[in-house]
């Protein structure tokens, strides 16, 4: 599928360097990773692509584990690993020394305010996010629906959200939503 | 520490929850964060807080706001980083680690399993119905959790707060700027009005 010499050290590369320019989180990454997988190495066609997407939306854990899927799909078991570390371990260390650094000057008053100064913007992207991925699942009045009982059942009630996302995938299996 | 039973008192409002009261070990560590990644479907912010604040009591509702903006604007997957920060700030280099194994490892083989049979059997048209269906509730969980992230500023009427939260939502959200370009323009504004705010409030 690849004409490189060596597809873990380019997948090292790729996936190394893109961490480290992927602010905001995995998700705001997924334009950049789909140019590199499909466009620039040709690891991956476009329907290859958007299912490997699917596959990382489904399974549990963090979003960035599309990474490890496109590893795996390049270079089996060893290419799923070397993906996902090169893509969480340097900003990982980063981010380790940044805290322990802001930690260690506690006494200071810059870092309280940088902190304080932070928090209403990453909420507020957060929001956003929220806003944009609603606009693409929820296309019918149905979605709708479920995504606001489930935000009220969520913020008001102690029940097991797990729950809502087993009614939800019910609901879709289904074919309702 | 039962994990999914609520706290036996009254569900007081997270925000006056008092500051951590036990410090995780290693393997409590692991065990937290490969439990709210493997319920992490869609996302697994809406765990991490759930378990971290609500029903461990590790920080504090603010405590954890902090912790994640942080983490939100260092580069890198978010949650990835916040594993690290937390495991670290309580057990070193080890605690990060073993935070960061039980959020990333048993989701990875999961997802390298699901892989293999994607590419044994191909078709996931029902697995992506089922997946439409999931991915509606999760979007009304990630509302749930920015409004419990909000309920700080609210409580302190907050309004620089709210208006630069409120801003960024619009930019991003409605008008659809680019990232880069509005963090360019709101990390310094808000680091101007917050250091603003605080010399008026001392005066």
């Amino acid at each position: 599928m690849n004409s490189e010499a060596n597809p873990i050290a380019a997948l090292v590369w790729t996936f190394g360097l893109m961490s480290l320019f992927a602010v905001g989180g995995a998700n705001s990454a997924i334009p950049e990773m789909h140019r590199a997988a499909v466009d620039v190495h040709h690891w991956l066609t476009d329907k290859q692509f958007a299912d490997v997407f699917a596959i990382s939306q489904l399974s549990p854990g963090p979003n960035v584990l599309i990474v490890t899927l496109i590893g795996y799909s390049v270079a089996g078991v060893a290419g799923a690993l070397a993906a996902t570390v090169a893509m969480c371990g340097p900003t990982a260390l980063l981010a380790y020394y940044v805290s322990r650094f802001l930690d260690r000057s506690r006494g200071a008053r810059w870092p309280a305010i940088i902190q304080a100064a932070l928090v209403p913007l990453s909420i507020g992207l957060m929001a956003a996010s929220g806003l944009i991925v609603a606009q693409t699942s929820d296309q019918s009045w149905i979605a709708v629906l479920i995504t606001i009982v489930a935000a009220a059942l969520a913020f008001a009630t102690r029940i097991n959200p797990l729950w809502m996302l087993l009614a939800g995938g019910l609901l879709g299996f289904a074919g309702v939503v | 520490m039962p994990p999914e039973s609520p706290p036996v008192a009254a569900p007081a409002p997270d925000a006056s929850a008092p500051s951590p009261p036990h410090q995780p070990g290693l393997l409590e560590l692991f065990l937290a964060f490969a439990k709210m990644s493997l319920a992490g479907f869609g996302g697994v912010l809406v765990w991490a807080r759930r378990a971290i604040v609500e029903q461990h009591r590790w920080m504090t509702a603010e405590e954890f706001n902090e912790t994640f903006a942080l983490c939100h604007f260092l580069p890198g997957p978010n949650i990835v980083n916040l594993s690290v920060v937390f495991g670290s700030r309580f057990r070193g280099i080890a605690g990060g680690f073993a935070a960061f194994a039980g959020l990333v490892g048993p989701p990875m083989v999961i997802a390298t399993i699901l892989a293999a049979l994607y590419a044994r059997y191909g078709d996931v048209d029902v697995l992506r119905r089922t997946l439409a269906g999931v991915a509606c509730a999760a979007v009304g969980l990630l509302f749930a959790v920015v409004f419990k992230m909000m309920l700080p500023l609210l409580k302190r009427r907050d309004v620089t707060g709210l208006v630069i939260l409120a801003a960024v939502f619009v930019a991003i959200g409605l008008i659809r700027w680019p990232l880069q370009i509005v963090l360019l323009v709101a990390i310094p504004l808000s680091l101007a009005i917050t250091i603003l705010t605080r010399r008026m409030v001392k005066a």
